[in-house]
């Protein structure tokens, strides 16, 4: 396959950047995207250019490190796939494929294709934990969880905080993200003493970073590598409202 | 989480304790704010809707509805003061709503500062992607038929004794623009809520995939129901079914 590169190159956080045409020939159909961009950039260093700079790590779809847009789409026209996953055999021989990095006021470009998501880790900082006593790990059945809550919470917490959830949004929101790591703590047992703050100091947290709000148009769901559901905004925007409402801590009746 | 080579401060800085803010300054609070007056002025364009099928009873049926309204809970308040004690509870609905709009379009534009350079269409519906367009050309619509219909001042009859006439004249066949305008309005009006609804039900926390299959199938029957309801009286007129 011959390719069409336009790719967005921007030195540092503070060059403007610009979209820049690169040609890349006989490219496999059996490559992933990353390994796509592994052989431009090899080139490119060969040639004493300085290679296009994009997060990756495990490459195998689950650590969250890469993502980038392609075409307009959030980690490719595949569903439920990280651009690691993505292979070529996706594209057509002699396509033009446009490819740029998150876009968002949270995430601010470091280098071309690598954005800052530490805006994601001061989210959870705010809230996405629980007081768990330390020592020998308890008797895992214990604490007894129904199975539809079990299910429910791990759907959330599959969420691999890649970020594409806001850069699909016409918003700019991080409001699925924030749904996952809440609703994944809140529908279990353990996570139920912090279930007040957590959800108060999370979304101040992903207000404070500069993200949008959420009008429920569902871009971001279709986009999520991991599929997270966009009824867990629902069940975020539930608990958040029961949390204001017993805001100033007064004890249970 | 994300390791970066940047090498400012480290990325966790700010535990956020609960602020000080208030929850309906927060991106749910505002969803929340333009959930409920939003649910409140639908259900006051449900009872116009209702009300205007009242013309199809006869002239002085509609004329004598017209002037009821003027006498809700009358003798206990006196003539006219429900009719401004509802329109000022809409008033203050309608300008939570558009603010709470303005303020979360706002944020959403400050949110991406370099635009895309490709960029497919939003693959949500039409709907979704009007609302604000959308609910501008209904804010404008609302002030043009308060001027005709309500004061008058650009009614060709403008007689608030008679408002079966003023329909009647409003929609004649030679004014076809103004049917045109008010189908445009009513269409819009219609995009507006089939979005809006559901997005009421999702900001108030409806969670369940069952429940949003109900909610869409909801606000979509409620939308064309609502807008079938409303275009049947211009219709109507030109029709000749009403004269």
């Amino acid at each position: 396959m011959n390719l069409t590169l336009r790719i967005w190159r921007q030195t540092g956080p503070d060059d403007p950047g610009r979209m820049v045409s690169y040609q890349v020939p006989d490219v496999s159909p059996d490559m992933s995207f990353l390994e796509m961009l592994d052989v431009l950039n090899d080139r490119l260093t060969l040639d004493g250019e300085a290679p296009v700079a994009f997060d990756h790590d495990c490459r195998e779809g689950i650590c969250g490190a890469c993502g980038m847009v392609i075409n307009g789409v959030a980690h490719g026209p595949e569903r439920a796939t990280t651009a690691c996953q993505l292979h070529m055999r996706h594209f057509r021989d002699g396509q033009t494929i446009d490819i740029e990095p998150w876009r968002a006021k949270a995430f601010p470009v470091i280098k071309d294709l690598v954005v800052d998501r530490s805006a994601f880790d001061r989210i959870v900082a705010a809230g996405g934990y629980i007081t768990a006593p330390t020592g020998a790990a308890p008797e895992a059945h214990a604490q007894l969880v129904r199975k539809s809550d079990a299910d429910a919470a791990f759907e959330s917490a599959a969420c691999i905080g890649c970020g594409a959830c806001v850069a699909a949004c016409p918003n700019g929101s991080a409001m699925l993200f924030t749904a996952a790591k809440v609703s994944h703590l809140s529908l279990l047992p353990q996570g139920q003493p912090e279930r007040s703050t957590r959800v108060v100091g999370m979304i101040d947290a992903h207000d404070a970073e500069g993200f949008g709000g959420c009008t429920n148009i569902g871009e971001c769901t279709a986009v999520c590598p991991k599929g997270i559901p966009l009824t867990s905004i629902g069940r975020l925007n539930r608990d958040y409202l029961k949390a204001t409402r017993d805001r100033d801590g007064a004890p249970a009746t | 989480m994300h390791w970066t080579t940047n090498e400012r401060s480290p990325s966790v800085w700010r535990v956020t304790a609960l602020s000080t803010r208030s929850p309906i300054r927060s991106s749910i609070g505002l969803k929340i704010v333009m959930a409920v007056t939003g649910i409140l002025l639908v259900l006051f364009l449900l009872a116009h809707m209702l009300g205007n099928l009242k013309i199809f009873v006869g002239p002085a049926s509609f004329d004598h509805y017209a002037h009821w309204l003027r006498t809700i809970g009358s003798p206990v308040l006196p003539d006219t003061w429900y009719l401004w004690i509802q329109r000022a509870v809409l008033g203050i609905a309608l300008v939570a709503h558009i603010w709470s709009a303005t303020v979360l379009a706002r944020r959403a534009r400050a949110a991406r500062p370099v635009r895309y350079a490709h960029r497919p269409k939003v693959q949500g519906s039409y709907a979704a992607r009007t609302m604000r367009w959308g609910g501008v050309i209904i804010a404008l619509f609302v002030v043009y038929h308060l001027l005709d219909l309500t004061t008058g001042d650009l009614n060709p009859v403008g007689d608030p004794r008679r408002p079966y006439a003023n329909v009647a004249a409003d929609f004649a066949p030679e004014r076809w623009y103004v049917t045109l305008l008010y189908t445009v309005a009513i269409v819009t009006l219609g995009f507006h809520l089939r979005h809006g609804l559901f997005s009421a039900f999702r900001s108030l926390g409806q969670q369940t995939p069952r429940g949003e299959a109900r909610a869409r199938a909801l606000a979509l029957g409620f939308s064309v129901a609502l807008c079938a309801g409303y275009l049947l009286v211009p219709f109507a007129v030109i029709a000749g079914l009403v004269r």
